[in-house]
């Protein structure tokens, strides 16, 4: 026998398939991997620590960096966890919007991840391709809330502003273009058999051990197991649309993959819904809340379904106009827990493959 | 007149150094000279518009424009951007082997260079006629696999030793059914020179009489020339850039331009032994047979850069398994069919 021996690659911090400052020490036998230690932190901030020193309205812009990606849906759950410690009933306006825009980060994100999903399997054209869809929505985003990426769109209580005129219309105008977008994306990306190779029967996550690790999001969802907050446990005003929870089957990089297309789907589903509701919806964009916001003592938690999974927002208020300590219960960084096991056993190849089809955003990681 | 005009020009310095009284010895060494520096400037120029055409063609298909600033419609980016490498330092990492880091670099354009040394470009138009001309091009050419080699064993970076131990492999395994691809063709020409292969493509090129042939020889090919999909050697988003991690400035740029060259080599060689080479098809002999071999060259080097911007990656195993497992059997089938296609073909003795 050749006695060989395992030898250990540093992948990251600085890789182009990190996704950011994430870095995996690869134990590697020849290309396969033996053990795959994640190691984040290279892009902590302490957003928890600052908002500890900060007014409660004032943490709302730390949210949009945690997830840049989908900002929206950061602030959401943030504000709604407010709401929920301060009782405060929201306008059904500002309900609209935030479901707008949240349904929009959401579908920016999930454009995103195709498009960089495809180039970590190695399509180039793919990754560009969507970049022009996401250039439309962040335009929208953009005339709506004077921001690209970090909209810090919500207030505790409301939204910002209200939509500029013929803003829903541009919207509704996007939204109807998309399910052909997604089309080509299955056709150029999904249909491809080099890709299905790849992905497929590769990374695999079974039904128990998503639900031990508490995974959640698409990366739960493709391993079948049916648990989308908008459907489970209906926060703001999802249970006034009609949507369904697309399910994976076999549990690997593809359905993972897949799941969040037909995700971006349901969303355009339901912002065509919502937008028809919007219209015959007048009134305040803004529930009566002091300038000066000094919740309860007490505690509230809140969890939302963002692009990446459950996000959770733990908020202890000791009277005071700050919060005593914030936590935020980050999907991606969840997610991550079961990234070694997954890997064991594939190629160095595979990994960029299951790291991109968990679809981690290390501002969220490292918090 | 313009069918001969490279010729004519060979002729003339010739008879030049003739009537001068220069011995002929001296004239062959000049005119060896003398086409080695068409050959070399033939291979820059062609690798610098090849950059730009990527480019181009990239830019197109991801439904952009692609480079525009430099020169009218951006074609001197590429002059731009070897200018900006060649101006830059060369760092040479410590732990380096320094003669094999600093050789690689200018090793890998000697396959590339030697090759188009038989490569018949137009009627009677070749540095060299080679009797072996085929066997020739294809020993020379996996030499270059060494030299990858090379590149990434002195580099001393783990990912550079995983790029280049995939070249190693893919080349073993993609250049065997590249051969038993071609022996279906040696068969029916009966001869290794590339000038006969053409030739004998008179009545029809072999993509119509060896389809299959022809298939396994362009996904070898593309195999050979580390393009997508068979990128593995610089996947960047696995292993960085491979064997090129470590190089810095021109050693990085001669890599990237000697990937060009061997991208012409590969389609040059599908032209001339698949496409006809020179020779004009339906009869239009009117354009000379060297510009014939330059389109049908390109349209194969434009069909590389559709793949490329099309497909994504494969992974290590798959490309070997689908190397040994589904070319080599096919080909070796092709050959079998073939044979018997030409037995029975003199059997009835047309």
């Amino acid at each position: 026998m050749l006695r060989t021996e395992t030898y250990t690659v540093n992948f990251g911090p600085q890789h182009p398939a990190t996704h950011g400052v994430f870095r995996v020490m690869l134990n590697l036998d020849g290309e396969r991997i033996v053990k795959a230690e994640p190691v984040c932190g290279y892009l902590h901030r302490g957003v928890e620590k600052l908002a500890e020193n900060r007014t409660y309205q004032q943490v709302i812009p730390y949210t949009d960096r945690l997830d840049y990606l989908a900002a929206g849906l950061q602030n959401q759950g943030y504000v709604e966890t407010i709401e929920k410690l301060m009782e405060i009933e929201v306008p059904d306006r500002a309900e609209y919007l935030r479901i707008i825009t949240a349904e929009l980060s959401r579908i920016a994100s999930h454009v995103l991840f195709v498009g960089v999903y495809a180039l970590d399997i190695g399509a180039f054209t793919g990754f560009l391709l969507c970049f022009r869809e996401r250039e439309r929505i962040l335009d929208l985003m953009e005339e709506l809330t004077g921001s690209r990426m970090t909209y810090s769109y919500a207030r505790i209580g409301g939204v910002a502003a209200d939509a500029p005129e013929g803003w829903l219309d541009r919207v509704e105008k996007v939204v109807n273009d998309l399910p052909y977008y997604f089309d080509i994306y299955d056709d150029l990306i999904s249909g491809n058999e080099i890709f299905q190779a790849r992905t497929k029967y590769v990374g695999y996550l079974s039904a128990e051990s998503a639900v031990d690790y508490s995974l959640s999001g698409p990366t739960l969802r493709g391993s079948g197991i049916d648990y989308d907050l908008r459907k489970a446990k209906p926060y703001s005003i999802y249970d006034r649309f009609n949507f369904e929870v697309p399910l994976g089957e076999n549990g690997d990089c593809f359905d993972r993959y897949f799941c969040r297309i037909l995700e971006m789907r349901q969303s355009v589903y339901i912002l065509q819904q919502a937008i028809e509701q919007i219209r015959e919806t007048d009134g305040p964009i803004m529930a009566k809340v002091p300038k000066v916001l000094k919740p309860p003592k007490g505690e509230a938690y809140h969890e939302i379904e963002s692009s990446k999974g459950i996000l959770g927002y733990y908020v202890v208020s000791d009277g005071s106009n700050k919060p005593y300590r914030v936590h935020v219960r980050r999907p991606s960084f969840v997610n991550l827990g079961f990234l070694d096991e997954m890997c064991r056993g594939g190629l160095v190849a595979d990994l960029v493959a299951i790291l991109g089809s968990i679809d981690i955003v290390l501002g969220e990681v490292d918090c | 007149m313009l069918e001969t005009i490279f010729i004519d020009i060979a002729n003339w310095i010739r008879n030049l150094l003739g009537s001068a009284g220069v011995p002929a010895l001296w004239n062959d060494t000049v005119m060896m000279l003398v086409k080695l520096t068409a050959i070399i400037v033939f291979i820059l120029i062609n690798a610098l518009w090849l950059v730009y055409m990527e480019r181009k063609v990239a830019g197109y298909m991801q439904a952009r424009i692609g480079p525009n600033r430099v020169g009218p419609k951006g074609l001197l980016q590429t002059t731009a951007d070897i200018g900006k490498l060649i101006s830059k330092e060369i760092i040479i990492p410590k732990n380096v082997d320094k003669i094999l880091f600093l050789l690689a670099p200018v090793l890998i354009f000697v396959p590339p260079l030697t090759i188009f040394s038989v490569i018949p470009f137009g009627k009677n138009m070749m540095a060299i006629d080679l009797n072996i001309g085929l066997f020739f091009v294809f020993a020379i050419a996996s030499l270059s696999t060494l030299i990858f080699w090379i590149g990434g064993w002195s580099s001393y970076n783990k990912y550079s030793l995983l790029g280049s131990m995939r070249v190693i492999s893919q080349m073993v395994s993609y250049e065997l059914p590249m051969m038993l691809a071609l022996l279906g063709v040696i068969m029916i020409v009966g001869s290794l020179n590339l000038s006969e292969i053409i030739l004998a493509q008179e009545s029809a090129w072999f993509i119509i009489s060896q389809p299959i042939a022809f298939l396994i020889f362009f996904i070898a090919a593309v195999a050979e020339c580390n393009r997508v999909p068979f990128d593995l050697m610089e996947g960047e988003s696995e292993i960085i850039a491979g064997p090129y991690t470590e190089y810095s400035g021109m050693g990085f740029a001669m890599f990237f331009l000697a990937e060009y060259a061997n991208i012409m080599i590969a389609s040059a060689m599908t032209t001339v032994l698949f496409l006809g080479g020179w020779l004009a098809p339906f009869g239009l002999t009117f354009i000379p047979s060297w510009l014939w071999f330059f389109v049908k060259m390109y349209v194969v080097i434009f069909v590389f850069m559709w793949l490329r911007w099309t497909y994504p990656r494969v992974r290590i195993d798959q490309l070997l398994g689908f190397g040994w497992k589904v070319l080599v059997p096919l080909s070796l089938a092709n050959i079998f069919v073939t044979g018997i296609g030409m037995y029975i073909y003199r059997a009835l003795g047309w």
